[in-house]
């Protein structure tokens, strides 16, 4: 029996007048990826972002590795090693791709000052970002901007990542980079929570998998017994997944 | 291989990103001036006055439109660092007078140690304004604009308390009044000494903030922060901490800018903060609100523009300044540089 | 019946409609209750800042929007009047040709100012409606030859409002009726049918979709209204009735100035009584205008008998010098930000909900 690294228990959480989150509960184990499916609209940006304290549960608990993150502010976060891709890359378009890393990188002053090493390794999986080191990110490509900011995520050694929708508008191509990526990461036992709408990337990657409507958790199993039960899935998710490519 | 050797040969990338074309408005209008104005030598005189004001300008507003960038804090009390700049400078004076005469050397000093006097003060003062003015009212911009136009008034009144509502010589020491005759046009151009001195200064105070704003992490984190700055705390840093600085370095720079601003026009009035408020407006909306460079551009064609309509034309001389502004709005509704960030 | 002249907007609140009713009241009686000149007077500022107070709040407080260009409008309808008083001569009809004149650039100004406002953002348009009212005063001191410049210009009225003319040779209930005492009902009978009406405005259809922009601009958009032309109505509309204080101003003063009128204490004050008063109620206007024109006049009293005690204390007698009553009132002001956000009116509605509840 796997630890759990992330537990939600309940959580609401109130935007304004309107009340987004009805009570989610997920139990995130130790260094797997934990695929969050919904329909649009369902609550899963929300629950990362709740997550991340960038907006404030009003009801439940949310703990990693037994800490109690709700009251917690958002920079504190990465003191635990919790890393956040947003859906819209939060890359910092007028700063260059360098200038991006290095904002990642909280030890480092200077680009100089920047873990060799580990910059070799993320080049390995994004090469382009190397070749348009000095660009703007803003004039990247969409898919290289999720790649940018899946690399931020991942310039610093983490223990969670929480990324929201990387594959899309991505080309195929792009995708399979990030699935390696992922898959690397996961094989350095990082904890991955996942939202995603390309099925056939979260079928490749997911070790457990929930699903979210409503506000609510409907479904928690392992990715394994969801993928092989076609009416399961039509059930939760309104049609079969395999429909999705 | 090394971390900074990437990208050398894109290194030249980021130069051809550089939007010029407002540039190219701060030469188009000293050349169209040319011809207006008819003189060469006046023109000289002009351009340089000119370029003179708007670093005043500059360095008076480039604290308030990263702070409206950063922070989203609508500051219409920004005359209040101004003006106190410029009282204190003046306060200053009078015990370094004497001093000050002996040759342009420590005249220039005189005016440097001024104004980084002003600046510190400043800097409490601004420090002073954030705790209690502006921090009960974060996130409220109709408040911010009540609250800090009424900042203003007390702060004014207050002046007038402890100076007196009446007008106040500000003298520039002896050995930097009067100007350089340049051989230019018939009877040779007269540039001001002290605008030298200004513009000097100006670009001192620029090359610091492009080094801090462009090379530091410091500097990374404002602008980033002006960009996403809930990604900025994504990202682990608690950047509500580097508010309160960015702001009392906005109001230090507002206090060093008024006490050159108090130079320049040798007089000071406690409506000193007002009147300087409309034109940092002005500029800051031009440039585009958060971005340090466009206010740059803004502050040299207020400053070249209105000197060049006192000229041809004093009565519109203020109205030339809403002028231009109003063109470029047009043409660019967000500003010369425009700077989208996570909140628009 | 009563309701419907107020257009079924009750004040709501037995305090407010206390206050109100007394308000009104002495404002009825004045010039017979008090038999000083400048009871008469502080009452007719009175008067003329509820008109201006209320059309500001009709952009401000039910339109949301921000603008400091408000006094610019007030000084046309004030110089609409006293320009052709001044070259043409006091007639009526002179004036009102003025006045007609004044509503017509009013409304230009506006106009601009709001299609300006479709291109461009919330605080930018604010503060250039600062840029605008600046320059225009600059201008209006400028051109002096035409405007009397930064001394402004004296003027006389028609006969009929003079102080010279006396209709009745006997006293009535006390005081000597003269063209002053006509004036100021005149300017009272003004006000009150423009409040009126804007009451009425505020209450229509068109006033509840002004309401429903600021509230939410997108669902409103969403909704089919068209946010822009809404927005430069309510602007045009407000500026017409700024206007018409203007002129009512010009008619008692008989004297134009560019700071009686276009200067930023007038937006000051108009900004200190709308938000004392409370926003987007309308009766706000009344009752901040009331407490500010008889604060700031008898506070200078106030301030003048503190300085002569404290004359020789050298800090303090500055701070409590009859000329430095704007530091107070800039306190004031905070203060009132801060812990009276929305207004007299809000707390006392608020207050009478409560004590239904409890």
């Amino acid at each position: 029996m796997k630890d759990i690294a992330l537990a939600l228990e309940g959580v609401h959480t109130h935007i304004g007048q309107y009340h987004i989150l009805h009570g989610v509960d997920l139990r995130v184990p130790e260094g797997e990826v934990f695929v969050l499916l919904g329909r649009n609209g369902a609550g899963k940006s929300t629950t990362l972002r709740t997550i991340m304290q960038l907006w404030k549960a009003s009801q439940g608990r949310i703990s990693y590795r037994g800490d109690e993150l709700i009251g917690r502010g958002t920079p504190s976060l990465a003191d635990l090693g919790i890393a956040y891709v947003p859906e819209t890359t939060g890359v910092f378009s007028t700063l260059t791709v360098g200038e991006n890393l290095l904002l990642a990188a909280r030890r480092a002053r200077t680009t100089r000052e920047l873990d060799t090493a580990r910059l070799d390794w993320i080049f390995e999986l994004f090469p382009a970002l190397k070749k348009f080191w000095m660009f703007p990110a803003g004039k990247l490509s969409g898919g290289q901007k999720q790649m940018l900011s899946v690399a931020r995520a991942i310039c610093e050694p983490r223990a969670l990542l929480l990324i929201d929708e990387p594959s899309k508008g991505l080309a195929p191509a792009m995708v399979t980079n990030l699935v390696a990526a992922l898959a690397e990461m996961r094989r350095q036992k990082t904890t991955i929570v996942l939202v995603e709408q390309n099925f056939s990337m979260a079928k490749a990657l997911g070790d457990q998998v929930a699903v979210l409507d409503n506000g609510r958790t409907v479904h928690q199993g392992s990715m394994e017994d969801l993928a092989r039960d076609d009416a399961l899935q039509r059930q939760l998710l309104g049609l079969h997944l395999g429909a999705h490519q | 291989m090394k971390a900074s050797d990437i990208g050398g040969e894109v290194r030249s990338v980021r130069w051809r990103t550089l939007d010029f074309w407002p540039c190219a408005l701060v030469l188009i209008a000293t050349a169209v001036a040319l011809p207006l104005i008819g003189s060469p030598s006046t023109w000289l005189t002009l351009t340089v006055a000119g370029i003179a004001a708007g670093i005043i300008i500059f360095i008076v507003a480039s604290g308030l439109t990263l702070v409206f960038g950063l922070m989203d804090v609508l500051n219409f009390g920004h005359g209040v660092f101004v003006g106190s700049g410029a009282y204190v400078a003046a306060a200053l004076m009078t015990h370094l007078a004497t001093w000050s005469r002996l040759t342009w050397a420590t005249a220039s000093a005189a005016i440097l140690i001024s104004m980084l006097t002003a600046a510190l003060a400043v800097g409490v003062v601004g420090w002073a304004f954030e705790r209690v003015v502006i921090r009960p009212v974060y996130g409220e911009h109709l408040k911010q604009i009540l609250v800090t136009m009424g900042g203003m008034i007390v702060a004014e009144e207050l002046i007038k308390v402890f100076w007196g509502p009446q007008q106040i010589p500000l003298a520039l020491p002896e050995a930097l009044r009067g100007a350089f005759i340049f051989p230019v046009g018939e009877h040779g151009a007269a540039v001001e000494r002290f605008r030298l001195l200004v513009i000097g200064i100006g670009l001192l105070v620029l090359a610091s903030l492009a080094y801090v704003l462009g090379r530091t992490k410091l500097g990374l984190l404002v602008r980033a922060g002006v960009l996403d700055s809930e990604m900025v705390e994504a990202l682990g840093y608690r950047i509500r901490r580097l508010f309160v600085w960015v702001f009392v370095a906005g109001a230090a720079l507002a206090g060093a800018g008024g006490a050159l601003w108090g130079f320049y026009q040798q007089n000071l009035v406690p409506q000193i903060g007002t009147q300087v408020n409309v034109l940092v407006f002005v500029v800051i909306i031009m440039g585009g609100l958060g971005s340090t460079f466009g206010c740059f551009i803004g502050a040299l064609l207020v400053g070249l523009i209105s000197n060049y309509a006192g000229f041809m034309a004093p009565k519109l001389a203020l109205f030339s300044t809403l002028g231009i502004m109003v063109l470029i709005l047009l043409w660019r509704p967000q500003g010369l540089y425009p700077v989208t960030s996570n909140r628009t | 019946m009563f309701k419907r002249i107020l257009s079924n907007d009750l004040p709501r609140s037995r305090p407010l409609t206390l206050c109100l009713l007394l308000i009104i009241a002495v404002l009825v009686i004045e010039p017979f209750l008090f038999h000083s000149e400048k009871a008469t007077a502080v009452a007719a500022k009175v008067l003329v800042f509820i008109l201006l107070a209320a059309s500001y709040d009709l952009v401000l407080g039910y339109t949301g929007i921000v603008s400091f260009a408000h006094s610019v409008f007030f000084g046309v309808g004030a110089y609409g009047i006293a320009l052709p008083a001044v070259y043409v001569g006091p007639s009526a009809l002179a004036m009102l040709a003025g006045f007609i004149c004044a509503c017509v650039i009013s409304a230009l100004i506006a106009f601009l100012i709001g299609l300006f406002s479709l291109r461009v953002k919330a605080i930018f348009y604010a503060m250039i409606t600062l840029a605008v009212a600046a320059s225009t005063q600059t201008l209006v001191s400028q051109m002096s030859e035409i405007t009397g410049g930064e001394d402004g210009v004296t003027f006389n009225v028609p006969a009929v409002l003079s102080a010279s003319f006396e209709p009745f040779h006997q006293p009535i209930w006390g005081i000597v009726i003269n063209g002053r005492v006509i004036t100021y009902y005149l300017v009272l009978l003004i006000v009150l049918v423009s409040f009126l009406i804007l009451l009425r405005i505020v209450n229509s259809p068109f006033g509840r979709v002004l309401q429903a922009i600021r509230e939410n601009e997108f669902r409103a958009e969403a909704l089919g209204f068209s946010v822009v032309r809404y927005r430069v109505a309510g602007t045009v509309i407000s500026a017409l009735f700024a206007t018409a204080a203007g002129g009512v101003l010009a008619l008692w003063l008989r004297y134009v100035g560019p700071d009686t009128t276009l200067g930023s204490e007038v937006m000051l004050d108009l900004l200190l009584i709308v938000v004392i008063g409370g926003m987007g109620t309308l009766y706000g206007a009344v009752i901040g205008a009331a407490l500010l024109v008889i604060v700031q006049n008898y506070l200078q009293d106030l301030l003048a008998i503190g300085a002569n005690l404290t004359a020789d204390v050298p800090l303090l007698g500055q701070l409590a010098s009859p000329d430095r009553w704007s530091l107070w009132l800039g306190l004031l002001f905070i203060l009132c930000v801060y812990y009276f956000p929305s207004g007299v009116v809000g707390r006392l509605r608020l207050r009478r909900r409560s004590s239904d509840v409890g």
